[in-house]
């Protein structure tokens, strides 16, 4: 039985320090949206007017469609490659410059974005393609895969091998082992590592204003681009949607993964 | 103890699996170094030997988990060396026992029936007889992290069995149990065994284990076959100093071939004097043998006993060290010649007032039929 140990008071004014500096501009930002002023530093009552007026904003709505779309299909992608990659990393043969092939694959974590979107604006400029939608969903592809491959390759490396031994030995060719027993095991960690993809796609600014084309501007490149003008009360509330939902979207991969984690448990060596 | 259903297997059986002249690398290193095996139908066959030594290779060969360098693994005449796991009518029970964490006792007992393509009603059957083939009945719809250590295992053999297999593998099946479980599953494991009249191939690095349960051993050491003898052979018999020494306790003494009176040999040792041995059943190599003599036929007395044979070893000297362990007692006697000899004396009394105590002044003596004469 442990002892429920109380938090002693320089504990509880630190967390509340931590909490305030990290939370509070986003709690000010989020009650500013609900400002009736259209002054942003001035407080004028409690009003959904801006929310009402960002929906009549048709170049933000598009912005925002835009980005949901390049989210949805750069995460999908990358999941799919991401988990690929990590499947071949840890479950391959020892191939001759593996070790150099994972260190390769994780080098856009730590990639400045400006020289990701740049190369990629080069490559695209090189190879003639026309700016828009795909070229900067390819791009979140590049930069969110490493992601992917990152969280699957350590749940993978969590699994037992003799799981996918044992499916081998009672009736399993190598690809339906995989999918009867190491698919189903490593599945939080997917879906947490689309979750992931997905939250950073619809982040992104400075990937995305190098290889998006006139006309297909994601949410963050147009929020910007008003910003530059001056903040408008509207830029508050189409922000705190935006929070709302990478909100949403971070719970749901820490569940997820948490469940990846417990259900690892049975599958360790005793 | 050897198996009945096995021992009558034995007399007749043609060989069910030959190895045959099987060679593993894996890199420089050479795991498995041209192993020659036949084991018979319904045989309980245990592969002994220290880590390392290639045993685990040599069944993850016969499982499909390897394929072998060169040599060939016949299953009933056929070549199985490079058939993949799947295409084998053999299953393994694996070390850690390797249960499908997501899915429930039920759905990994019936785990390989599915693939195999059994009928949904035939898959019930059979899931409902291995459960209670190994007592686990009422635990169907748990998760593998719901279960104990005990019933893991029983989980993982009926999920093996589930098949029936020509020949079951099984890695260390009994490692992860604590003593008092192990020492209960291991006759059940026998009595399956002999119920089933299948082949077992199990893999043991606890000599005890193969002891009991195996019909014969075969011991291995760097990659090697060593022996394969029914248990009493090989301890009673060792065909080598190694194995000897990694079979039970044994005192070793070094010495010279000094003459041959009979069918008896005498042999001038550095730490016990001269000793006289039974000539072994294969002729001697060189002059520089060891005698080698297991604890518990060296018997200690106060006085030289009288009425023996004038070839009786004899060898005095004092108690220098005594370890209880209950059943027995083991002391280690210091002779007066330079050696050491370990004596182990069955406590078949409550109140043994013939205990030896420390420093005392004993006679260590054994016939020289139990004396084996090994090369050193």
């Amino acid at each position: 039985m442990r002892k429920k140990t109380r938090l002693s008071r320089f504990n509880v004014a630190s967390l509340a320090l931590g909490l305030a500096f990290l939370y509070l501009p986003i709690v000010i930002l989020v009650i500013y949206s609900f400002n009736a002023s259209r002054l942003v530093t001035v407080w004028g009552g409690w009003s959904l007017r801006w929310y009402v007026e960002l929906f009549n904003d048709r170049a933000m709505i598009e912005a925002a469609w835009m980005s949901l779309r390049v989210a949805v299909a750069s995460a999908s992608i990358a999941t799919v490659l991401g988990t690929l990659a990590a499947v071949a990393l840890s479950r391959g043969e020892r191939f001759r410059g593996r070790t150099l092939f994972s260190g390769m694959l994780y080098a856009p974590l730590v990639m400045p974005e400006v020289i990701t979107g740049l190369s990629l604006l080069l490559l695209f400029v090189a190879l003639n393609a026309e700016r828009g939608f795909w070229t900067v969903t390819i791009a979140h592809t590049t930069l969110t895969m490493c992601f992917v491959a990152v969280v699957v390759q350590s749940r993978l490396g969590s699994l037992d091998r003799s799981l996918e031994e044992a499916a081998m030995d009672l009736g399993c060719n190598p690809v339906s082992a995989f999918l009867s027993v190491t698919l189903p095991l490593i599945a939080p960690a997917i879906v947490a590592g689309w979750m992931l993809a997905f939250t950073l796609s619809l982040d992104d600014l400075v990937i995305a204003s190098f290889t998006t084309g006139p006309g297909s501007a994601t949410l963050p490149i147009r929020i910007y681009s008003e910003v530059r003008l001056g903040v408008k009360p509207e830029i508050n509330a189409i922000c705190t949607l935006v929070i709302g939902l990478i909100a949403i979207v971070i719970v749901i991969a820490s569940l997820a993964s948490k469940l990846s984690s417990s259900q690892g448990e049975s599958a360790a060596p005793l | 103890m050897e198996g009945a259903a096995g021992a009558v297997n034995a007399a007749t059986g043609q060989p069910l699996l030959r190895i045959d002249g099987v060679v593993k690398n894996f890199g420089a290193f050479r795991a498995v170094d041209g192993v020659s095996l036949d084991i018979k139908a319904g045989e309980f066959f245990a592969l002994l030997g220290p880590s390392g030594c290639g045993k685990t290779t040599l069944l993850r060969m016969l499982a499909g988990f390897e394929a072998p360098d060169s040599g060939r693994i016949l299953l009933a005449d056929k070549d199985i060396a490079q058939a993949l796991p799947h295409e084998r009518p053999i299953n393994m029970m694996f070390q850690n026992y390797a249960l499908f964490p997501h899915l429930s006792v039920y759905d990994n007992i019936a785990f390989g029936l599915r693939r195999a393509g059994m009928a949904r009603a035939d898959i019930a059957t059979r899931v409902a007889e291995m459960v209670a083939l190994v007592k686990l009945e009422g635990l169907e719809k748990r998760k593998p992290d719901q279960l104990s250590g005990g019933q893991r295992q029983r989980v993982a053999l009926a999920r093996s069995l589930a098949r029936r297999p020509q020949v079951l593998l099984l890695d260390e099946p009994l490692a992860a149990l604590d003593k008092k479980l192990r020492e209960s599953t291991q006759g059940e494991l026998m009595e399956l065994q002999r119920w089933l009249g299948m082949t077992f191939v199990i893999v043991t690095h606890d000599q005890e284990e193969a002891m009991t349960m195996a019909d014969r051993i075969g011991v291995m050491n760097a990659g090697k076959l060593v022996q394969v003898a029914p248990p009493r052979e090989l301890y009673e018999a060792p065909r080598s100093r190694w194995i000897a020494e990694f079979v039970g306790d044994i005192n070793l003494f070094e010495g010279e071939f000094k003459l041959r009176d009979g069918h008896r040999l005498v042999i001038a040792t550095g730490g016990a004097g001269t000793l006289v041995a039974a000539e072994p059943r294969e002729p001697i190599a060189g002059a520089k043998l060891s005698v080698a003599i297991r604890p518990e036929k060296v018997k200690l007395s106060r006085r030289a006993p009288v009425g023996e044979g004038s070839a009786l070893n004899q060898l005095d000297g004092v108690i220098a060290d005594i370890c209880y362990l209950g059943g027995a007692t083991t002391y280690k006697v210091k002779l007066d010649t330079g050696g050491m000899v370990q004596s182990s004396v069955t406590n078949s009394a409550r109140l043994d007032v013939d205990a030896y105590s420390l420093n005392q002044q004993v006679v260590a003596w054994f016939t020289p039929d139990d004396c084996l004469v090994l090369d050193q």
